[in-house]
């Protein structure tokens, strides 16, 4: 055999031995996986409605007295009472459920909202209903238990629980 | 990772867990890649030798082909989700040991050396096939029969007793072997065998599930002194009685390397379970009166010392000392980039060339860079053993690991350490690359248990058993 041939094996060893631990490292890296962020923009609100508004309350709000009022339709549900206080919804046309059951867009950890206790929605003109799905305990819109879809005034407190959800501009 | 919260446009985010890939696909190319390497190491080392490509090369490679391959398949039936690594680097690291053994059976000076003394030369190498092919085995049985790691700590009082025992073993009439003046060796039914490598795994068991239970009467019950958290006198109990263990196993067996890997074992579990720097304070000072202490008075112990000191003062007159000066020329003559496989001079050690002095072939012919390679592959599999403690949920399992990846480290760091002239020689055997059995197979199971734990560390968590939806809604009573 000849010494170049030997040489380049010799050579050529050691580069893949190298090869292989620079490999494996690649492999280490590759591995560190931490966890997922995702971003629930209004985007995926619409696409995945049943992501729940449980975790990373924003900034909470303070209510002013009654709320501000408008002309125009409210753009955003916040949760102004409970264990969720401060959540906001972006309100795009969607129906938003409320209740214990783990894909309601607002999920309530509270023992006295039903599974589905009740929904929220735009009819043909725009205008918010709010419709008790036939819970246990009640939906009270403005200390009144609603009895049939009612539209949602601009500033009427919605209590279920002990969770108060207001929509506002 | 934080959540990234846009109070504008009132976006929030989730965080949420992801799933862990398997990786077994990952595994499956590096093992190919393991394979592949000894395979040219192999051929490499014909050419040098004879011009030409050894005839078993294609038996070498199948074999260590079906090896990897079965343990691949193994993983993926009883260890799916563990880590990607540890097969691979342990397959490689045994597939270049074999290789080298070969390399060194093959050399003439070593052949007329054993046939002068025994009269008979017969090759190590087909039996380090066996006994890795046995080592193999005897992983799939622990990924096999050991559904979870946990049912081990039932067994820590067991294990104590079961390690003292191995320990003690070869001192033990008829049944232990003196080799060479260290007495770490049984001989059962025509074999011998090193109970001391088994009893590494057994006793780690043993210090895991009785650190779990005490560490915090070991961490938090101290008083601070000079900036050290000194621990009560009684708390002092458990440490002492591994250090007499360790003293009497250095006196009695006249094994260096079993006594120093026990207690470095020991303090590292401690310091683990602890995190209290005074244990590795106290374990250091301990170790090196003990050294110490056992140094003056031991000869075998102290014909290590010197020719540690002294490697080529005393060249002529000691055995011991002859093979140090050799083991360094070897280091010494590889440089950079070694003499390539087989064309090196490293039989010159003589006896225990392919085991306890393994690794100065490696030195030689793969020089400096070849050496680092390898240290990073054993480091690799240290991190791996490390990172699968750091993952694991329960604290028999961190400690478990840590205590197995620990003794592999110490393990390491002691035999590349000996044959370097950092520290003394002493009887033990580098994982996976040295001739004999016993190494090679409690090695494997060794990285078994690491791969059992691993899997249940990294096993994405089930899904919750019970549906919250499905609970009655309380009822307001007015």
């Amino acid at each position: 055999m000849s010494e170049l041939t030997l040489t380049v094996m010799r050579l050529g060893f050691l580069a893949v031995l190298w090869l292989f631990v620079i490999v494996a490292v690649q492999v280490i890296r590759s591995d560190l996986f931490g966890t997922r962020v995702t971003q629930r923009g209004a985007r995926r609100e619409t696409a995945r409605p049943q992501q729940g508004a449980r975790q990373a309350p924003p900034p909470q709000r303070q209510q002013s007295g009654g709320g501000r009022r408008g002309r125009n339709a409210p753009t955003k549900l916040v949760v102004t009472e409970g264990i969720l206080t401060g959540t906001t919804v972006a309100l795009q046309g969607q129906t938003i459920t409320l209740g214990r059951a783990h894909d309601s867009t607002i999920v309530l950890d509270d023992d006295y909202a039903s599974s589905r206790h009740a929904r929220i929605y735009p009819d043909r003109d725009g205008q918010w209903i709010v419709e008790d799905l036939g819970s246990t305990n009640g939906t009270y819109l403005d200390r009144s238990r609603l009895t049939t879809p009612t539209p949602i005034g601009p500033g009427s407190p919605i209590r279920i629980g002990k969770t108060v959800i207001e929509l506002r501009k | 990772m934080s959540s990234t919260t846009n109070p504008s446009a009132q976006h929030t985010s989730t965080i949420g867990a992801i799933g862990a890939p398997s990786r077994r696909n990952t595994e499956l190319a590096l093992l190919a890649f393991a394979v592949v390497i000894p395979v040219f190491a192999y051929a490499n080392v014909g050419l040098a030798i004879d011009g030409s490509v050894p005839s078993g090369l294609l038996a070498y490679g199948l074999g260590l082909g079906l090896m990897a391959a079965v343990g691949h398949l193994v993983m993926r039936k009883f260890a799916a989700y563990a880590d990607p690594l540890l097969l691979p680097l342990a397959t490689l690291l045994n597939g270049l040991g074999l290789v080298v053994i070969w390399r060194l059976d093959q050399s003439e000076r070593l052949q007329n050396l054993a046939e002068r003394q025994y009269g008979v030369f017969s090759p190590s190498a087909p039996n380090q096939l066996l006994y890795s092919a046995v080592g193999l085995a005897l992983f799939v049985a622990v990924l096999v029969f050991l559904k979870d790691h946990r049912i081990l700590q039932r067994y820590t009082y067991i294990s104590m007793v079961g390690a003292l025992v191995l320990l003690l073993l070869p001192l033990v009439p008829g049944v232990g072997a003196d080799v060479f003046g260290a007495k770490i060796w049984i001989s059962v039914a025509g074999f011998s065998i090193q109970p001391g490598e088994f009893a590494k795994i057994i006793i780690a068991i043993f210090f895991s599930g009785y650190l779990m239970v005490k560490r915090d009467a070991l961490a938090l019950a101290s008083r601070r002194f000079m900036g050290l958290y000194l621990p009560r006198g009684r708390d002092l109990g458990p440490i002492i009685t591994i250090w007499a263990v360790s003293l009497l196993i250095l006196i009695f067996e006249n094994d260096l390397g079993t006594s120093l890997l026990f207690f470095g074992m020991f303090v590292i579990m401690l310091y683990v379970a602890t995190e209290r720097t005074s244990w590795i304070v106290i374990g250091l000072l301990m170790s090196s009166v003990g050294a110490v202490g056992v140094a003056s008075f031991a000869s075998h112990v102290q014909a290590r010392v010197d020719a540690w000191l002294d490697p080529f003062g005393c060249y002529q007159t000691s055995g011991a000392c002859e093979q140090i000066g050799q083991s360094i020329m070897s280091f010494g003559s590889g440089g950079v980039v070694g003499t390539g496989l087989g064309q090196g001079n490293s039989d010159l050690i003589g006896f225990a060339a392919n085991s306890d002095f393994v690794f100065s072939t490696f030195g030689e012919e793969l020089g400096l860079a070849g050496v680092m390679a390898i240290f990073l592959l054993y480091g690799l599999i240290i991190e791996r053993g490390v990172r699968t403690a750091l993952a694991a949920r329960d604290p028999f399992g961190k400690l478990f690991a840590i205590g197995l990846s620990g003794a592999f480290a110490l393990q390491v760091f002691v035999v590349a350490g000996g044959v370097m002239g950092l520290i003394p020689l002493t009887g033990m055997t580098m994982p996976f690359l040295a001739a004999g059995g016993s190494s090679v197979i409690a090695n494997w199971a060794l990285v078994g248990i690491l791969l059992r734990i691993s899997d249940t560390a990294r096993r994405p968590a089930p899904a919750p058993a019970s549906n919250p939806d499905a609970e009655m809604t309380q009822v307001v009573r007015p």
